[in-house]
């Protein structure tokens, strides 16, 4: 059996791409490694498309060895992968959606972002004209006696972003939940296409607004590797200081709005306190309450001050005064550890295939945390455990977070005591002829992948995955055999982004 | 929990005083506001929220609003969960077209009189998205827009601010027609 390394010397390895190798290989080895991801001893984590070409990242589970597989696809068409390994699925059905590039035998042909709503098809690829009527989406069947359907959404009851959920019910138990999304498809990857690398770095900023310190530092160090490009040691540990504060602020909130959904109002009052003093401190000292356009490739725009670093010391000597007693509230009410244990279980197996990443996946005994493996400084030099449970329901998921919680604290505090001087940024030159350039970084919600490629100082292609693509058809699978009314309980202890993944 | 519970009532509350009134909204917001229609909501607003493509920062920031800090039904201001229960709609986002319609319906199923308030830069005028094949642009592109709070996104201050000048306003000429 070859390792992922030995596939990519079968292939045409291109010689501008870092920090990890990427190849053209032949349907051939794309199929070998497709059947490979489908046999679980790599993970997918990433599948995307260029007007004739189409891209597959690996990572070998057992080595962390990452790789980028390509396969130019002249004839508009591609042997798919989808076929073997299912969380490809989506992924293909948007190639086919944004370039007009074809997955071979794909089990499911129905566009995935596409709402016929553009007034252009292939928007990236050939541009062609909208078709002229919209068929009606069709949903996938649920047939049994005494069955009904609860249409929900684009527009929800709560202050959430847009999304269809079409549940198939028996009684109050869900026998089928299917999810239609792309509501909130922007085009970013459009817009990235010729722009700086500035305003690019505005526009991975606001893939996802919860996670916008994250998708900067990913954009920020893809555009690095690229360039090859070293960043000055404060920058690299002040970004992860606002990583660290950005996931405490999510999880924070989080954990209130989960117990929320089970009627528990009180958690969600005392949560809310907490993130909005991670929020003001950030405020404070990165002028900026989400943290937004604070790293840039290069480094970071704002350096952090006395005054900042106190307001930040502050909430963090706060947090383990007042979460203690959260905690202890979540373990011991029954009310509570009634709707959320047993609820919602995605299985191990499951976790494992998809390749979930963050609280979903850890929460299925899927110990993955970029940070770790393939990690990135300055982790490799800080303290910290990767919680991992095995239940797989909402009271598990909730519980990674009180971890993470504590985890992140830590690592905020070991950051700022360690916190080394110097310069804050080094200028971003643009190098002649193409370079392509490729990050993994741990987001609140799992890893998020940036890959592009630079043509003399503007962005030619940018793809930016976001860990919801492969949280979201778990999502499904939990929900089965549960009620109806714990769908808003489980949904939130998922929390996957909306605007990530119609992007 | 009962300890947590009895705690609250010898710790102060984390209740801050409201902010004081943007002058540029409330302009804005005098020349938008009919009067008869003002004289009938009273001094509360029943808002519902409608993402049309934002990237979940604004929304963020909404959320905010019902913290203990800000706690905005002490105003009288509350979020609802239908547009039907809703005087105000609260937009954000570029619009995408994927959501036009969505926006448009839920629009019309919100009673008279109502106002549309668009929170946020993208709300505006499509912000860093402008130009996208698959965004509409401002919210005012699709339905008549009242109030526009900017920011990417506006902390809720600002956003207070923008409301309490629309029930500031409200009050005021529903007593002088009174």
């Amino acid at each position: 059996m070859p390792s992922l390394i030995d596939l990519m010397q079968e292939g045409r390895t291109i010689q501008q791409h870092s920090p990890w190798p990427r190849a053209v290989a032949d349907a051939h080895l794309w199929n070998f490694a497709a059947s490979e991801l489908a046999q679980g001893r790599w993970s997918l984590l990433g599948l995307w498309g260029e007007p004739s070409t189409v891209h597959m990242a690996i990572i070998d589970r057992d080595t962390a060895d990452i790789a980028v597989v390509s396969l130019d696809c002249p004839d508009r068409v591609y042997p798919s992968v989808g076929k073997y390994h299912p969380p490809a699925l989506r992924l293909e059905r948007t190639i086919n959606d944004l370039f007009g590039l074809f997955a071979q035998d794909l089990p499911d042909s129905r566009p995935w972002l596409d709402q016929n709503r553009w007034s252009v098809r292939f928007p990236l690829g050939d541009r062609i004209s909208a078709l002229s009527t919209t068929a009606p989406y069709r949903f996938l069947a649920a047939e049994g006696d005494g069955l009904h359907q609860i249409a929900v959404g684009p527009v929800h009851a709560g202050i959430i972003e847009p999304g269809h959920f079409r549940f198939t019910a028996s009684g109050e138990t869900v026998v089928r939940l299917e999810q239609r999304l792309g509501y909130t498809h922007k085009g970013i990857e459009g817009l990235m296409r010729g722009a700086s690398v500035e305003r690019g770095a505005q526009l991975a900023g606001r893939v996802s607004g919860d996670s916008t310190v994250a998708y900067a530092y990913a954009f920020s160090k893809a555009v690095e590797a690229a360039l090859q490009l070293a960043v000055p040691d404060r920058a690299v540990w002040l970004r992860a200081l606002l990583a660290e504060l950005e996931r405490l602020a999510n999880h924070l909130g989080d954990i209130g709005a989960i117990c929320n959904d089970a009627s528990f109002g009180l958690m969600q009052a005392h949560c809310n306190v907490l993130r909005e003093d991670v929020l003001r401190a950030a405020n404070t000292a990165f002028g900026h309450r989400l943290m937004r356009d604070v790293i840039v490739p290069g480094g970071l725009v704002r350096d952090l001050d006395e005054n900042g670093q106190a307001a930040i010391r502050a909430t963090l000597d706060n947090i383990p005064v007042r979460f203690p007693a959260l905690v202890e509230l979540y373990d011991n009410t029954a009310s509570l550890q009634d709707r959320t244990v047993g609820t919602g279980v995605v299985t191990a197996a499951l976790a494992k295939q998809y390749a979930a990443g963050g609280y979903v996946g850890r929460a299925s005994g899927r110990a993955f945390d970029t940070r770790r493996a393939p990690g990135y400084p300055p982790y490799d030099d800080l303290r910290f455990e990767v919680p991992v449970l095995d239940e797989g329901d909402v009271n598990a998921r909730v519980w990674i977070r009180i971890r993470e919680v504590e985890q992140s604290l830590s690592l905020a505090n070991q950051i700022l005591d360690r916190l080394p001087g110097g310069p804050l940024r080094v200028p971003v030159g643009a190098a002649a002829g193409p370079r392509e350039g490729m990050a993994l970084v741990e987001g609140f919600r799992g890893d998020i992948m940036v890959w592009l490629r630079l043509d003399g100082g503007r962005i030619d292609r940018c793809h930016l995955r976001d860990p919801s693509w492969f949280q979201w058809p778990l999502l499904e699978a939990a929900i089965e055999d549960n009620i109806v009314a714990d769908f808003p309980l489980c949904n939130k202890s998922f929390n996957c982004s909306y605007s990530g993944q119609d992007l | 929990m009962r300890k947590l519970l009895f705690q609250s009532f010898f710790q102060g509350p984390f209740t801050e005083p409201a902010p004081a009134l943007d002058p540029t909204a409330v302009e804005e917001l005098a020349a938008a506001l009919q009067r008869a229609a003002r004289r009938r909501l009273g001094r509360s607003l029943s808002i519902r929220e409608i993402d049309a493509g934002s990237c979940n920062g604004c929304e963020l920031e909404i959320h905010a609003l019902n913290n203990a800090y800000y706690d905005v039904e002490r105003f009288g201001i509350r979020f609802v969960a239908s547009p039907r229960h809703a005087d105000v709609l609260m937009v954000t986002g570029p619009v995408t077209k994927n959501m036009r319609d969505a926006l448009e319906r839920t629009y019309h199923a919100t009673p008279d009189p109502k106002w549309v308030v668009a929170v946020g830069d993208c709300a505006r005028d499509g912000g860093c998205f402008a130009g996208s094949y698959a965004v509409v642009g401002g919210v005012s592109q699709v339905v008549p827009v009242d109030l526009h709070i900017p920011g990417c996104p506006p902390p809720p201050v600002t956003i207070l601010q923008g409301l309490l000048a629309l029930l500031d306003r409200t009050a005021k000429d529903a007593t002088s027609i009174a």
